[in-house]
């Protein structure tokens, strides 16, 4: 059971208070109908799986109902940070000496 | 029957002046307050206590702890008071206790089972049941019922449970896990920079190996400093004890979870207090001192009742004043378990011999144990054991650890009980619930808990630290450490350090399997996991067959599976798997622990969150009205929502006809106040809709309603409903009454992921408003009396909303139907639901006004060929699949969600499942919601399936059953003949029509 930090309200809370809600960080084709088949399917189904550090949403839906980003370890569950929606993360893969 | 070993000792651990009857197996004993099951079936000189898995061979008590594999029971004399699989080891005695063997037919002294064991000595081999029960697959289910009849461990109670659970949730500085020494220490050290600390142990006093050890502390009895500590902890405020609490699980970030027993000690069950509370402790840092659990060695029929842990021995002595046995054999390779032939000498019981694998030893135990006489053997070991449900003797041999071999004869000695000790392995488990992984540890021949990320600290005995003085100073050093960690105090404890002498000890051997005169797979059985019948030769076979991952090995023999999860025989199996691979043990490696550490009811789990509190339960306003007039309920959701009135003497059916043909040709009234409302406001909230919904929104006017369909990305319909402009920037959006949350989630990300710039606001409004649909071609008449507007044709149109009083209190009407008919929908605010609802029906009494729940309004809606989101869709179906291309908008600017996906391939295709109506061939038959469709009556099996029934209803309007469908290229296909292979092995037609048969021009809402 994580303890997470929710950005907005600015207080560690227990994860039963929240929901996940995928990879962070996935922008809308702002042209669909513009791009291939390949490139909507891209954006439609294809996420990252990664051992290690993943930016993902989180959605605090037992509290201010804002959903923000989480960078975290997939292995540990250590999470390294939480930030606002429309904000980029401090800790990543390449910082960390990862590819 | 007389407690025959039980001698006349000194332990305070139990209470001689409080004798408790219990009965084991239908006869009655006696024992005392503070005695376990388990001590007092010793003490009863109760030598069978179970009978084994696989080749049921007798068992007895092996350990004292949370190790034990074969004194498993069945505990509580009722069916709802029975508790499956409680170890006797950890189970307090109570008066009147009731236990019995889990397994053993017809009873474990006497099993017909054990034949098949005799039998099956070489005939059952690790993957026995994979093997022999492997063809055909389809029987495997029934031959596993026969099996698991056969071999069975304990049965769950047939009866609600009558006791009550609960929980609670703290926060911490330092929790400590394990009130041994080092724990006790810990606690003290902590606790005394002011830091909040909880300590909790499973047992049922603090102590842990100080409540059976002789070795002294500042000159007295280790109990009494045991006495002392816990004193100074009760006092201090910032200090929380838990006794009778076991850790279960050790989780992320931190959290821990406990179990106190509170009550169990006491009686089967009580009704004036909670009898386990799990405790959700969520700590800054925590410290492990989970301690060491006592190895056995592995040798010839070393299950044989009287062969123990040499440990448990010294407890039962030491703690409960009972010798399990008369003549004592010990086999060590190491000198800390001398104590037990001390202890078993010093109760005046013989010690026949001790067995020492190694060369020598000159620890200052070993020489107490000469000095009182006791023989000593070096470098032998017991290579096999004489008995049957209870040992007679020993074979010894000399052996060579080496070559793993027996280097000269065996001499027989006659003895009742063996114990055995390989030297102790920390307690990882709970370091390995968060998935560190334990590391060998040569020294002690032992795992200790790895890198972790958690703020865990560990001490003592879990860390390999054996000599009590270290114990209790690392325990003081730990404590500290940790306390400073969680921000209090120096990180050093500076009080006195209590006094204790070990006694000096020669190094041990690391020694797991004892050679035998034969070769392992010939030799008598060795077992290494007791309740899963896992031996020695099983290892090596299952070696030998290509299973070499540690992992591959325990799934295939069963090793650790058990109620005691490998506590006992793991490091032995890994030890076995790396002496036959060749390997050592830290490259063999070890499985991972995962919680629960011991097996925790499903009570405590749930706690208080049973029957009514289970889950939350929403009502209308109206909910009473529902009750007096005799509705029956339907779950939607956590909603309670009418399903249909029945009057006196009516069928479920008859109920619904009745209801449908009132609606259809007078009035009837539904209670909608379920569906889901959500307001939504801003500038932009017009832009909003046009780009979650399909249709167009720009230009619907305030005063309007309109449908919707909204999708998710990938194009398929994911809700559906009303949205009404309320004003220029202001709408209400109603949603289906299961996806109401999930639909303002669905608003709330994409307004706050993708486009926050929209100036737009959302607030679900369900429980504000009271909703009642009143429909059928009389319903103008019942609003009319009621209503203080004009509700003609001409001024209130079909899919218009006006403000009205109705019976007094003001109002949303929308004029929307959902069930073909004229029909007019009153919002009123929740706390007028009732009085306007009686309202409505007293006004609508002159035309018979009737009732109707969702099963009326289901086969209503579906006589339209109106779909349900999530009845006739289920994620895979998009608007045109529906034949609903009509509420796509054509003209919308922005690429709204769901439009980009239906000019993929796969949703361009022309033979995907589409929705249409069936007409079974005989109209009075009801086709079974879900049943599969076919094209070709008599394709041979299996048959190509080209679609299934979403809705299946009898018609009372029309006369005849009909049903809603998806079948492949379906629309281009009415007219034709498809179907229905039934479970029954009958075959139905039906022919494929338009899905909307009734009033297919929708002539009856709009007069």
């Amino acid at each position: 059971m994580l303890l997470i930090h929710c950005p907005y309200c600015e207080e560690m809370r227990e994860e039963e208070e929240f929901s996940p809600a995928g990879q962070a960080h996935i922008e809308r084709p702002l042209n669909p109908e513009e791009i291939s088949d390949e490139q909507w399917a891209h954006y439609l189904f294809f996420r990252k799986n990664p051992r290690g550090l993943h930016h993902e949403m989180w959605l605090h839906a037992a509290g201010c109902r804002k959903y923000f980003n989480v960078t975290r370890n997939t292995v540990t569950y250590e999470i390294m940070e939480t930030y606002k929606m429309g904000q980029e993360p401090n800790v990543t893969a390449s910082k960390e000496g990862q590819s | 029957m007389s407690q025959v070993n039980r001698i006349a000792g000194s332990s305070k651990r139990i209470n001689r002046n409080r004798t408790l009857t219990f009965s084991f197996n239908g006869k009655e004993y006696k024992g005392f307050e503070g005695d376990t099951v388990a001590s007092a079936l010793l003490a009863n000189g109760v030598d069978v206590v179970g009978r084994s898995f696989k080749y049921s061979r007798p068992r007895g008590i092996i350990t004292s702890d949370s190790q034990e594999p074969n004194a498993i029971f069945q505990i509580g004399s009722s069916q709802a008071t029975t508790i499956p699989n409680p170890r006797a080891t950890q189970t307090d005695l109570y008066q009147g206790l009731t236990a019995s063997s889990t397994n053993g037919w017809p009873n474990v002294n006497f099993d017909l089972m054990a034949t098949v064991g005799k039998l099956g000595g070489s005939m059952m081999p690790p993957g026995f049941y994979y093997k022999t029960f492997m063809f055909p697959q389809s029987l495997w289910m029934s031959y596993e019922h026969l099996i698991r009849k056969g071999a069975g461990l304990g049965a769950s109670p047939q009866q609600s449970d009558p006791d009550s659970y609960d929980k609670m949730h703290h926060h911490c500085d330092v929790m400590i896990v394990g009130g041994g020494p080092a724990g006790l220490a810990a606690a003290l050290s902590a606790a005394q920079t002011g830091a909040r600390v909880i300590i909790s142990d499973e047992q049922n006093e603090f102590g842990g190996s100080l409540l059976c050890s002789t070795q002294q502390i500042d000159g007295q009895l280790p109990s009494q400093w045991v006495e002392k500590t816990v004193a100074q902890l009760s006092d201090m405020d910032n200090v929380m004890l838990l006794p009778r609490s076991t850790v279960f699980g050790y989780y992320d970030h931190n959290l821990v979870g406990i179990n106190e027993r509170r009550t169990d000690h006491l009686g089967e069950h009580q009704l004036q207090s909670t009898r386990q509370r799990v405790h959700k402790v969520r700590a800054k840092q925590v410290i492990l001192a989970t301690g060491a659990h006592e190895r056995p060695l592995v040798y010839g029929n070393n299950d044989v009742p009287g062969c123990m842990l040499a440990n448990a021995v010294s407890t039962y002595i030491n703690r409960y004043d009972v010798v399990p046995g008369n003549k004592l054999v010990l086999m060590t390779t190491n000198d800390n378990a001398y104590k037990t032939a001390i202890d078993w000498h010093q109760a005046g019981r013989q010690v026949v011999t001790i067995v020492d694998t190694r060369k020598a030893s000159s620890g200052e135990l070993v020489n107490k144990a000469k000095q009182l006489g006791i023989n000593v053997i070096f470098g032998h070991a017991v290579i096999e054991v004489k008995g049957g449900k209870r040992v007679k003797g020993v074979d010894i041999a000399p052996i060579n650890p080496e070559n793993h071999s027996v280097t000269g004869a065996a001499k027989h000695f006659s003895c009742d009980t063996v114990a055995s000790s390989g030297g102790w392995s920390p307690v990882i488990h709970l370091s390995s619930h968060t998935g560190s992984r334990p590391v060998w540890k040569d020294e002690i021949a032992g795992f200790v808990p790895g890198d972790t990320v958690q703020q865990q600290h560990s001490c003592g005995g879990l860390e390999g630290v054996y000599a009590l003085s270290k114990v209790i100073s690392d325990g003081f050093t730990t404590g500290a450490v940790a306390a400073q960690a969680a921000g209090k105090g120096e990180g050093r404890y500076t009080g006195q350090l209590p006094k204790t002498t070990d006694p000096q000890e020669d190094v041990s051997m690391a020694l797991f399997h004892i050679p035998h005169v034969k070769k392992t797979s010939r030799a008598p059985k060795q077992f290494v996991d007791y309740q899963n019948d896992v031996t020695a030769a099983g290892i090596e076979l299952a070696n030998r067959e290509g299973f070499e991952s540690i992992e591959h090995v325990k799934r295939y023999t069963a090793l650790g599976f058990g109620t005691d999860q490998g506590k006992l025989g793991n490091i032995n199996g890994m030890a076995i798997t790396a002496k036959s691979l060749g390997k050592t043990i830290p490259e063999t490696g070890t499985t991972i622990f995962r919680p629960m550490y011991t097996p925790t009811t499903f009570g405590a789990l749930a706690g208080a969150d049973v029957k009514h509190l289970f889950d939350p339960a929403r009502f209308s306003a109206m909910h009473k009205w529902h009750l007096d007039n005799g509705a029956e309920f339907e779950d939607v959701g956590q909603w309670k929502r009418p399903w249909y009135f029945p009057q006196p003497g009516e069928t479920m059916q008859q109920s619904l006809e009745r209801e449908c043909l009132a609606t259809r040709n007078s009035v009837g009234i539904l209670d909608a106040s379920t569906l889901g409302k959500i307001d939504i406001q801003g500038k932009d909230a017009r832009e909003f809709l046009n780009r979650v919904y399909t249709n167009p929104w720009s230009k619907l006017g305030v005063g309007k309603c309109r449908y919707g369909v909204m999708c998710k990305e990938d194009g398929m319909v994911f809700d559906d409903g009303v949205t009404v402009c309320l004003e220029e920037n202001r709408f209400i959006m109603t949603t289906t009454t299961g996806g109401a949350a999930g639909v303002l989630q669905w608003l709330e990300l994409w307004h706050q992921t993708e486009w926050p710039e929209l100036e737009v606001y959302f607030s679900t409004v369900t429980d504000h408003w009271s909703t009642m649909t009143i429909s059928g071609p009389n319903s103008r008449k019942v609003l009319e009396k009621i209503c203080d507007i004009d509700v003609s044709n001409d001024s209130f149109k079909y899919m218009d909303w006006r403000a009205a009083t109705v019976a007094g209190v003001k109002a949303r009407i929308f004029r929307i139907s959902f069930t073909g008919e004229l029909s007019f929908e009153i919002n009123v605010q929740a706390n007028f639901g009732m009085h306007t609802w009686k309202a409505v029906m007293a006004a609508g009494e002159e035309f018979n006004i009737t009732p109707y729940g969702t099963e009326t309004m289901h086969i209503l809606r579906a006589e339209k060929g109106f779909i349900i989101v999530g009845q006739d869709t289920d994620g895979s179906v998009t608007p045109q699949d529906l034949d609903m291309d009509w509420v796509v908008g054509k003209k919308k600017e922005f690429s709204f969600i769901g439009k980009r996906s239906w000019t993929r391939f796969d949703n361009k295709r022309d033979d995907r499942k589409q929705m249409v109506g069936l007409k079974p061939k005989d109209p009075k038959f009801v086709l079974p919601e879900g049943a599969q469709i076919v094209f070709e009556k008599n394709q041979s099996i299996p048959m190509t399936m080209v679609g299934h029934v979403t809705s299946s209803y009898y018609s009372a309007c029309m006369g005849y059953s009909f049903a809603l469908a998806v079948v492949k290229g379906g629309i281009s296909r009415k007219g034709e003949s498809v179907f229905l292979p039934l479970s029954d092995g009958t075959t139905v037609e039906a022919e494929i029509c338009s899905p909307v048969f009734y009033d297919p021009k929708g002539d009856r809402q709009n007069v």
